[in-house]
């Protein structure tokens, strides 16, 4: 009965076709670690961003006059309201935890190199799509902090020369931020922005199943055909897009073997989830800003303006450079230093565990730089933390000329044959 | 089937033809999508003048107008404040002149106001659009000898009791003057000048 069904669809659809070719015999290395939980995460919270989106628009009043107590109303008077609230803003700062992590995975086993650089392009653009999300989201409850957040951000586009004024009264729609922004960012926020986002996961996971999972060793499982004696093939029936072009070692059908695993990871993820939304839903002030508990006030600046804790880093960058060009430049020119990442590396041995001592410094100090650039953002100027925020800005961009230099003629560890040997 | 002869150079202008028209087109059909994030007229009208009664203000006090929906500052500036003016600070200030195209005319002297006494100014930092905070006679926490002035708590940009920006602060103009008289009652009248009345 079931067989003759899926024999039926089978015949007008690819389905069986498309379920092997990307998830029951889609070769995947033997060796993922938990770094590897953070893709199918991304895609879990997207997954929850969208379904508590929509049930929020239900109760959600897109208006100046309305915003702020429709979002009260959410939380006092509907019926799990608050949880699916909690759940959407939680699950906002999840999204870019698990991004993060994503990314530091990527740039760790050099997931970027060749021939993998469109995959993190396409990454890219999710994480660019993703920080419009958020800062187009955070103007919705319309109180006082969501208020000066965009009309800092959207001041930004006024540096540009000649354009900047008329460009920001054309997204703000109005001399100032009112009603007018506000529906824009909520028609951007629930449609164009998500659909968007889907695409563009769409495209990450096909531009992935095109050229392959890398690994923790950097190292290729897809290798000549016929330059493998037959018993040391993996003993997986993998799809015939695979199989037929290469020799497949070293992997494991992705399901059941790592659908399985990545349920473990969501178990991890949820524990931490469900944790924050019961018992610190405002995240101690980082993930929902208390100024924002007022509603909007155009006449009053909250004393002390911090983004959130995800959009520190670059906020940090903005304001330690004394001029508004060049800083409103410089924290562009921060994403866009990641987007071409892949030709800033001129190394062929993707994963650290084989690259040399400078490259394990270098990224180290990225890390250490992209943290404490992000705490900086949160805290309020001062001479001492302005000077911090100069040092790891240097650090931030420094990663990327050093790795430019050094990566060209880099000594690094031998590559093995294969994974398991 | 048409039997005439095939002929490439005709195909070729016809699919390029064709290509162009369909461009026009699809830019067209932008302009209505681009256009309508534009200020509404509602929102352009909303743009009247607005009249505040400054006789009631003691020296030294800020009262916020809203016109336009932005915040103006108008503060009725004390004799110590006018004397600051008056002596000094200018080598810390990035305009002390005005040169920049940030007030009125009849507002380029050295108090950027046509009456000494009153300054009136849009709240609005020239960084990033935050709304300075007025320190009276603790602004010497941030710069040193000067004991009024106006802190921007977003980045940290300082101003002087004229609306001047100082030196090193991210904010790169003098705050804006916004065209504004006094009328014979003595209110002040924000949005409308000499010059349109």
């Amino acid at each position: 009965m079931l067989a003759n069904l899926v024999s039926w669809i089978d015949k007008r659809i690819p389905m069986t076709e498309a379920f092997n070719k990307h998830v029951g015999q889609y070769p995947a290395p033997v060796n993922f670690n938990f770094w590897y939980f953070f893709g199918s995460l991304a895609m879990l919270v997207l997954v929850n961003q969208i379904l508590t989106g929509i049930w929020l628009t239900m109760n959600y009043t897109p208006s100046g006059a309305e915003a702020f107590a429709s979002v009260e109303y959410i939380m006092r008077d509907v019926e799990y309201g608050w949880l699916l609230r909690y759940m959407h803003s939680t699950g906002a700062s999840a999204f870019f935890v698990v991004v993060y992590l994503h990314m530091l995975r990527g740039m760790m086993y050099g997931s970027y190199q060749k021939p993998r650089e469109l995959l993190w392009l396409f990454g890219m653009f999710i994480y660019l799509v993703l920080m419009a999300e958020g800062f187009m989201g955070y103007l919705l409850p319309w109180g006082n902090m969501s208020f000066w957040g965009a009309q800092v951000i959207i001041s930004l586009f006024g540096a540009i020369p000649v354009i900047g004024d008329d460009l920001t009264l054309w997204i703000r729609g109005d001399y100032v931020i009112s009603g007018a922004t506000l529906n824009r960012f909520f028609a951007l926020h629930v449609i164009a922005l998500p659909l968007v986002l889907v695409i563009l996961v769409f495209l990450h996971i096909v531009a992935l199943h095109e050229v392959g999972s890398n690994n923790p060793e950097g190292i290729e499982i897809k290798k000549p055909k016929g330059s493998v004696a037959p018993e040391e093939l993996s003993k997986f029936k993998y799809h015939k897009q695979y199989s037929e072009k290469y020799d497949i070692v070293d992997a494991v059908p992705f399901h059941p073997y790592y659908s399985v695993k990545d349920i473990m990871g969501v178990v991890g993820f949820l524990f931490f989830f469900c944790a924050v939304i019961f018992f610190a839903p405002e995240g101690g002030g980082y993930f929902l800003e208390k100024p924002n508990f007022e509603p909007a006030n155009p006449l009053k600046t909250p004393e002390h303006i911090a983004p959130v804790w995800y959009f520190g880093p670059f906020y940090t960058i903005l304001r330690v450079i004394p001029d508004k060009l060049t800083g409103a430049g410089l924290m562009f020119g921060a994403i866009v230093m990641l987007f071409l990442l892949p030709w800033f590396d001129r190394g062929h041995v993707k994963s650290i565990r084989y690259r040399s001592l400078a490259h394990k410094i270098n990224l180290t100090q990225f890390c250490i730089c992209f943290v404490v650039l992000g705490i900086l953002g949160t805290k309020a100027a001062s001479p001492l933390n302005n000077f911090l925020g100069m040092v790891t800005s240097v650090g931030y961009f420094g990663f990327f000329i050093a790795l430019w230099f050094y990566s060209k003629n880099e000594k690094t560890k031998p590559l093995p044959e294969r994974i398991s040997h | 089937m048409s039997s005439a002869p095939e002929n490439n150079g005709r195909r070729r202008f016809l699919t390029l033809a064709t290509a162009v028209v369909g461009g026009v087109g699809t830019v067209g059909v932008a302009v209505p999508f681009i256009k309508s994030w534009n200020p509404s007229e509602k929102a352009k009208a909303a743009g009247a003048p607005v009249e505040h009664d400054v006789t009631k203000m003691v020296p030294g006090q800020l009262v916020r107008v809203k016109w336009r929906g932005k915040p103006v500052y108008v503060v009725r500036r004390t004799e110590e404040v006018l004397a600051e003016l008056e002596k000094g600070h200018l080598e810390q200030l990035k305009d002390p002149d005005s040169n920049e195209d940030q007030q009125p005319k009849y507002a380029v002297n050295s108090h950027r106001s046509p009456n000494p006494e009153f300054l009136v100014a849009l709240g609005v930092c020239t960084h990033l659009g935050c709304a300075p905070t007025y320190r009276a006679g603790d602004f010497d926490e941030v710069v040193e000898g000067v004991r009024n002035g106006f802190f921007c708590p977003c980045h940290g940009s300082k101003f002087d009791m004229a609306g001047r920006v100082f030196n090193n602060v991210p904010a790169p103009k003098n705050l804006q003057i916004p065209p504004h008289m006094f009328q014979a009652d003595g209110t002040l009248l924000i949005g409308l000048d000499e010059g349109d009345a």
